[in-house]
């Protein structure tokens, strides 16, 4: 199992605006073996959905640019890749399910066509056969009669059906790795119960090693293996889930994790991270969540910690651990 | 003891016009027979998936869209036959919060005209005064006087939320009604919000109504807990009593199906099958029945009555004694 399908080493993702550069990511590094979910958790402006963009070669160039690093897929170095090269890979090896299901389904095409195209772009099929392919992805996906439901359109659906539709469509080609940027966030609770568990289902009989962008820790907890948690375009740790619920290391982590309200626990006050994320553009000097850090020192404030390993799993970005904070 | 607000019957279709000239065509069911109460100070939830009718509940009790049947009572008054003006003067005991702080403050206006406007609309300080009370606004809700000064656009989310609890909270409300208010933010800025919340009605003594879709905070926040399916209130109880034994099929359904934040836990999921039915056309007798794992043959003829089954647990279920 612990074969590396995708590595992530010191990636640089910058967005170049008239008043200034925003880094949105700036140095993250990580690794995914095959068939493991690894989830990326983080907050608006965290980096987390720029580092997906950035492994799809999909950021928008001008302003965005990546500006360092590697992005090693089975071997190969994606940013050295051709164009042409790129989008053989993707939607092929590498797909990805957007959280909004109608703006990243095309209103005037049928799902169907929609899902075929890939098929008939990536494997050869031909359009008859990609159609019969496509129906069958739908009945994996558990869409009730989807001979006849691949001829809708996606406004003829609920939410919850496009994003099976999507998941149809991102896993047709057999990817080896299914990037899922935020797959449950619009959907209600008992929808995002039967995706959740259709992509577990679906994830354990294609063997697809998944990455998960999410801001809710509640499905990192259901679904992943492994957690990397984002923090101003840094990755701030970096854990085996059981672990990092028992035992945060990052105050950052640990603030997130206290601060949620729980179905199961009475509680009169709910633990509060101070202050706001602050701009990337004008980020302090020392480590980014120092301002609002409620166990931060003076070498915090002056000087970026490094991302350092601490058990064989685990890595933490904090002074904390780097020999304290003063 | 008097309740606050009582709703009785409360009823709101919305017509789907058909063809160009529009002709009436069939209805949105989108709140059909709901009823409940609201005591002074405390903080009543409403929680339901998309479509269910909660946030249309929370809008028609403040008359921001008229009720096609029900009554609505302030304080034991009818509001619904009330005189215009009366009705003017009776909302400044009923604010409201909206979930989309970006989409609810008038980009064009300062922060201090925001705030203040409810003041001046009701004649109740001008000048130095106004200003005055604008600051000491903005100080309950966690923002300092010099905002005042500056733009909707120059805030986080976190802090437009606040601006927005700032101007429910000037007219000294006894209701306010929190619809979806931390659901566009950020988890370290939604315990921020919610903990505000909490102090603020500590301190004022106003009541809620929480609407929400997030089973957890609106366990935090309510003293009681009302789950809406389709259009009709399903389950109504103390909020310990309904997440610890949930009566209707649907709550125990949606609260299984919550994750929760620790991998350790597997719980018992009851998915359930399908999708919400359209309210144009709800299904007969109960409206879960489609959906629903318990389902007897009564239930596809016959709706259920929303009854009493325990000292103030109300339930509207056939498989429940």
């Amino acid at each position: 199992m612990s074969d590396v399908l995708l590595k992530v080493e010191n990636l640089k993702t910058h967005f170049f605006l008239d008043d200034g550069v925003v880094p949105a990511v700036d140095g993250v590094s990580f690794h995914l073996n095959r068939g493991e979910t690894l989830a990326v958790v983080g907050e608006s402006g965290s980096g987390k959905s720029i580092t997906s963009l950035s492994i799809m070669r999909l950021i928008p160039n001008p302003p965005g640019r990546i500006v360092g690093g590697n992005i090693q897929f089975a071997g190969k170095n994606l940013l050295k890749l051709s164009e042409k090269e790129m989008r053989e890979i993707r939607g092929n090896r590498i797909s990805m399910i957007f959280q909004e299901p109608m703006t990243s389904l095309n209103p005037v095409y049928r799902v169907g066509d929609q899902i075929s195209e890939a098929l008939i772009n990536h494997q050869g099929l031909k359009k008859k056969e990609a159609m019969e392919k496509a129906i069958e992805m739908l009945r994996l996906t558990g869409i009730p009669s989807p001979e006849k439901r691949a001829y809708d359109f996606p406004h003829q659906m609920s939410g919850g059906m496009r994003q099976r539709v999507m998941i149809a469509m991102a896993l047709a080609c057999r990817p080896e790795l299914l990037i899922a940027d935020e797959p449950t966030t619009a959907l209600d609770v008992t929808i995002q119960a039967q995706i959740l568990e259709l992509m577990q289902e679906l994830k354990e009989q294609l063997n697809t090693a998944i990455i998960m962008i999410t801001h809710d820790l509640a499905v990192v907890a259901e679904m992943a293996d492994r957690a990397v948690v984002m923090y101003c375009g840094k990755v701030v740790e970096e854990a085996p889930v059981e672990e990092l619920f028992e035992k945060p290391l990052h105050p950052y982590t640990k603030g997130l994790l206290a601060s949620i309200p729980r179905v199961e626990e009475e509680m009169e006050k709910l633990y509060q991270i101070e202050g706001t994320v602050p701009n990337l553009m004008h980020l302090p000097r020392g480590c980014a969540f120092a301002p609002r850090c409620p166990e931060a020192g003076s070498r915090c404030l002056g000087a970026r910690p490094q991302l350092t390993p601490v058990s064989p799993t685990r890595k933490v970005s904090c002074w904390l651990v780097e020999g304290g904070v003063d | 003891m008097q309740p606050l607000l009582e709703v009785k019957n409360l009823t709101k279709y919305f017509p789907v016009k058909k063809g160009l000239f529009g002709r009436a065509g069939s209805v949105v069911k989108a709140v059909d027979g709901v009823n409940f109460k609201i005591y002074p100070g405390e903080t009543m939830g409403l929680v339901g998936e998309s479509g269910c009718g909660k946030s249309t509940t929370g809008r028609v009790i403040l008359r921001l869209l008229e009720p096609t049947a029900g009554e609505i009572y302030f304080k034991g008054k009818n509001i619904l036959n009330l005189p215009n003006e009366e009705m003017r003067r009776l909302r400044q005991k009923m604010q409201i919060i909206f979930q989309d702080p970006y989409a609810s403050l008038n980009p064009r206006m300062t922060v201090g005209q925001i705030v203040g406007e409810p003041l001046k609309v009701f004649g109740l300080a001008s000048g130095a005064e106004l200003e005055k009370r604008v600051q000491k606004l903005l100080e309950y809700v966690g923002l300092a006087g010099y905002h005042a000064r500056r733009y909707p656009h120059e805030f986080s989310g976190g802090q437009r939320q606040r601006v927005g609890i700032a101007r429910a909270l000037a007219l000294n409300p006894e209701l306010i009604i929190c619809d979806e208010p931390v659901s566009a933010l950020d988890v370290s800025i939604q315990s921020q919000v919610l903990n505000l919340l909490k102090d603020l009605q500590r301190e004022f003594n106003f009541a809620y109504l929480f609407i929400a879709h997030g089973l957890n905070v609106v366990k935090h926040m309510s003293d009681r807990v009302g789950v809406m399916y389709l259009g009709q209130m399903v389950e109504l109880a103390d909020a310990k009593e309904l997440y610890s034994t949930p009566l209707h099929p649907y709550t125990q359904a949606l609260l299984s199906a919550v994750p929760v934040p620790d991998p350790k836990v597997k719980k018992k999921r009851i998915i359930l099958k399908g999708d919400v039915p359209s309210p144009v056309n709800p299904p007969s007798g109960c409206r879960f029945h489609t959906r629903c794992f318990k389902c007897l043959d009564i239930c596809s003829r016959q709706q259920p009555e929303f009854k009493e089954v325990k000292p103030n647990h109300w339930v509207a279920c056939h498989a429940v004694q």
